[in-house]
């Protein structure tokens, strides 16, 4: 490991004792972790040879917002663009700075603060739940650095309706942060939770995890949005657990970042859980969006769907890379898995690989994958209207992304990213 | 006036349209009548633009303002549709959005854009629930042709070609379309080229002129009664009164020779099959 992610680094970020030992130990496996090459399998395609983590250190801990800090924009625009919600968790560089929760939902038990913070007693035992079942080195990293992050719990039988935003901001050049959401929602509990990531033109890499752990017959619907400045590099994990006739929603919008690359992995452990994983990502200049999803099904009657939805532009390339696993035990399970991609110009190019390992009988499972340009007959349709070619590209495109868009929770947002999506393509043109 | 002269075009550099004359004024609706294979969607492409033909002769002109060598889009906004016989399903892209925008490029008002399609889309036969999908996508046949029948009358073009606008119809829904199509002619003036090759949608659409259409070319023009004649005789009779022995262009099939020159080994007359 490199000369600025030492103990001593790690133990000065301070925390409860548990939190400290915790970073401690990772840091002891850190020694021993394998860097990643693009010659494994789950590295193929990535850029993550170019990855020179000299250039990074972590941030002491006077560097630090604090709690009570107003620097992050979490408090400003992006909790107004998100509309009406039940809370609010500010997280800056990795550290909790502000966080809000409705009373009444407070007064049921309900939670959303810091990890490092709040004074309850399950979030040490919750923390790595999820994430410790897919170790790799950035989750070790991550646990060796991991300042504090966002604990997001809903009692058992509690329904949230308004949704809970998680607002991280990273900022700082040559830093790495390590951002964390830990969201428990206890039996029969029902929530909406918004993960949004940004960044400013900083040469800044983030090592991100959220944990999803959803509980017998609870319903968690999800959304991350990362939006980082075109010189972050983003490694992230999200993992959500799904318990028996429980349902997950997670859906991510990847339009950031210099690389950004996101594992997404529901594992279904109880009979009858259900996942959804949807997409949305575009690339433009020099980016790459790399994906690898994971469908695990270790319960009999278990249901999987995935849905993601892609665009490159310009140099730009991404990666898709999904399996469906359907584990001995997923009897009678149903998984489908979708990657669609259109690639706009001829310098960019997607990857899209889905796999399948099936050990259980009598299931039903399907996926398709497709790559390719904007059909030419879909712009002759639409030109033939009258429609100039270049809003004929721009509706096809936005249509492509429909079925997703249509499908995101948090609508507040919606309309907003549609927008994104549109600049990305207008600003790409204007360049070509 | 939409005139059409001399109009040779080819596909793959094999000729498939071998000079087609043709005007049809404001208000006016002609039929174009010819079997299977004769070239009408190459005729109807030929007119929109489509990169998948080379016109190499000809003219083809709006009130007087040559077409050839304009975009697709800009031959529409100088007053032209095309009802597709094969309409293009673009997922996501609802009706509504895409006359919208189709208002938008010509910079006409939206007003009661919403309203106005809604309105086609009864009159056509048009569920409400097909009209929040994008446009086409699993819409069965005949709901394609009453899709593209309610963007025509939202846009009110000068010229409309209609091709094969009947096929998929029931006989009800082909009578909505062509007494919309008609309405459009006789009341905004709308002219009509309506290709076909049944006689079944003459009937409601009551065409002013009807053009016999084999092997590329128009062979023969009259009124209504020309359809009552091909009726009784069909395309072989005419073709043999006229002696013309080719009723369709044949493509030859690339896969036969892969390396021959595709002028050379277009004979016309071969049976693909033989
Ligand atoms: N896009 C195309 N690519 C290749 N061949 C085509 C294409 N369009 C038409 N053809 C050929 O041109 C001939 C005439 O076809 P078409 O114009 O569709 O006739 P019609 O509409 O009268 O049935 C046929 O032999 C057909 O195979
Ligand atoms: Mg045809």
């Amino acid at each position: 490991m490199t000369a600025a992610f030492t103990a001593d680094a790690a133990r000065a970020l301070g925390g409860p004792e548990w939190l400290v030992r915790r970073r401690l130990s990772a840091v002891e496996r850190l020694a021993e972790v394998a860097w990643p090459t693009p010659s494994e399998e789950i590295w193929r395609y990535s850029r993550i040879d170019q990855l020179d983590l000299d250039r990074y250190r972590p941030f002491a801990p006077e560097e630090l917002g604090a709690p009570g800090d107003e620097r992050a924009p979490g408090g400003g625009p992006w909790a107004a663009e998100a509309g009406k919600h039940a809370g609010m968790i500010v997280v800056r560089d990795g550290r909790v700075v502000h966080h809000e929760l409705d009373p009444a939902l407070e007064a049921k038990g309900v939670r959303a603060c810091g990890i490092a913070t709040c004074e309850d007693d399950q979030v040490s035992t919750l923390m790595g739940r999820a994430s410790g079942a897919s170790e790799d080195a950035f989750t070790v990293l991550h646990d060796a650095f991991v300042a504090g992050g966002a604990f997001v719990h809903v009692p058992a039988g509690v329904v949230v309706e308004d949704p809970i935003l998680v607002l991280h901001w990273c900022e700082g050049d040559a830093r790495a942060s390590f951002p964390h959401t830990l969201v428990a929602l206890g039996e029969g509990a029902e929530a909406t939770v918004l993960d949004r990531f940004g960044s400013p033109q900083t040469d800044h890499l983030v090592d991100a995890v959220t944990e999803l752990l959803v509980d017998d017959n609870a319903h968690l619907r999800y959304l991350t949005v990362q939006e980082h400045g075109t010189r972050t590099w983003h490694l992230g994990l999200l993992r959500a657990h799904v318990g028996r006739d429980a349902t997950l929603r997670t859906s991510a919008v990847a339009l950031g970042g210099d690389y950004a690359r996101l594992r997404s992995e529901a594992l279904l452990t109880g009979q009858g859980a259900e996942s959804d994983q949807l997409a949305v990502y575009f690339g433009d200049g020099q980016q790459m969006l790399d994906f690898r999803t994971l469908q695990d099904h270790d319960a009999p009657n278990t249901r999987s769907d995935l849905l993601f939805k892609g665009a490159v532009e310009d140099e730009a390339r991404s990666v898709y890379s999904g399996l469906v696993h359907l584990r001995p035990a997923a009897k009678k399970a149903n998984a489908s898995q979708t990657n669609r991609n259109l690639v706009l110009t001829e310098g960019a190019s997607a990857e899209s690989i889905p796999n399948l390992e099936i050990e259980a009988n009598d299931v039903r499972c399907s996926h398709a994958s497709t790559v390719g340009p904007i059909d030419d007959e879909q712009l002759y349709y639409l030109e033939s209207r009258g429609i100039r070619p270049e809003e004929a590209e721009r509706l096809i495109v936005l249509g492509f992304f429909d079925d997703v868009f249509e499908r995101l929770p948090v609508g507040a947002l919606t309309r907003g990213l549609r927008r994104s999506v549109v600049d990305k393509l207008e600003h790409a043109r204007a360049r070509r | 006036m939409l005139r059409i002269a001399d109009l040779h075009a080819t596909v793959a550099r094999h000729e498939i349209l071998r000079g087609v004359d043709l005007e049809v004024r404001t208000g006016e609706v002609h039929a174009l009548m010819g079997p299977n294979g004769s070239g009408k969607s190459t005729l109807a492409h030929a007119l929109m633009g489509s990169g998948d033909y080379e016109v190499t002769q000809g003219s083809v002109s709006i009130d007087g303002e040559e077409l050839l060598g304009l975009a697709t889009w800009q031959r529409a906004q100088r007053g032209l549709f095309l009802a597709m016989q094969y309409p293009v399903e673009v997922p996501g892209v609802p009706l509504e959005e895409v006359v919208g925008a189709a208002l938008d490029a010509r910079g006409a008002p939206r007003a009661d854009l919403h309203a106005r399609v809604v309105a086609e889309a009864r009159t056509l036969g048009v569920p409400d629930e097909l009209l929040g999908r994008g446009v086409n996508t699993e819409f069965s046949g005949g709901e394609k042709k009453r899709a593209e029948t309610v963007q025509l009358a939202v846009l009110e073009p000068k010229f409309a070609v209609l091709d094969e606008i009947d096929s998929g119809l029931d006989v009800d829904a082909m009578r909505d379309v062509a007494r919309r199509v008609y309405a459009l002619a006789r009341e905004r003036h709308v002219g009509v080229l309506a290709i076909t090759h049944y006689a079944r949608l003459l009937a409601e659409l009551r065409p002013d002129h009807v053009h016999v259409f084999l092997a590329g070319r128009i062979v023969r023009s009259g009124g209504p009664e020309l359809a009552d004649e091909l009726e009784r005789t069909g395309y072989e009779g005419i073709a043999a009164e006229l002696g013309i022995d080719e009723l369709t262009v044949v493509r030859p099939f690339p896969e036969a020779d892969p390396f021959g020159d595709p002028t050379i080994a277009s004979n016309p007359f071969a049976d693909p099959l033989a």
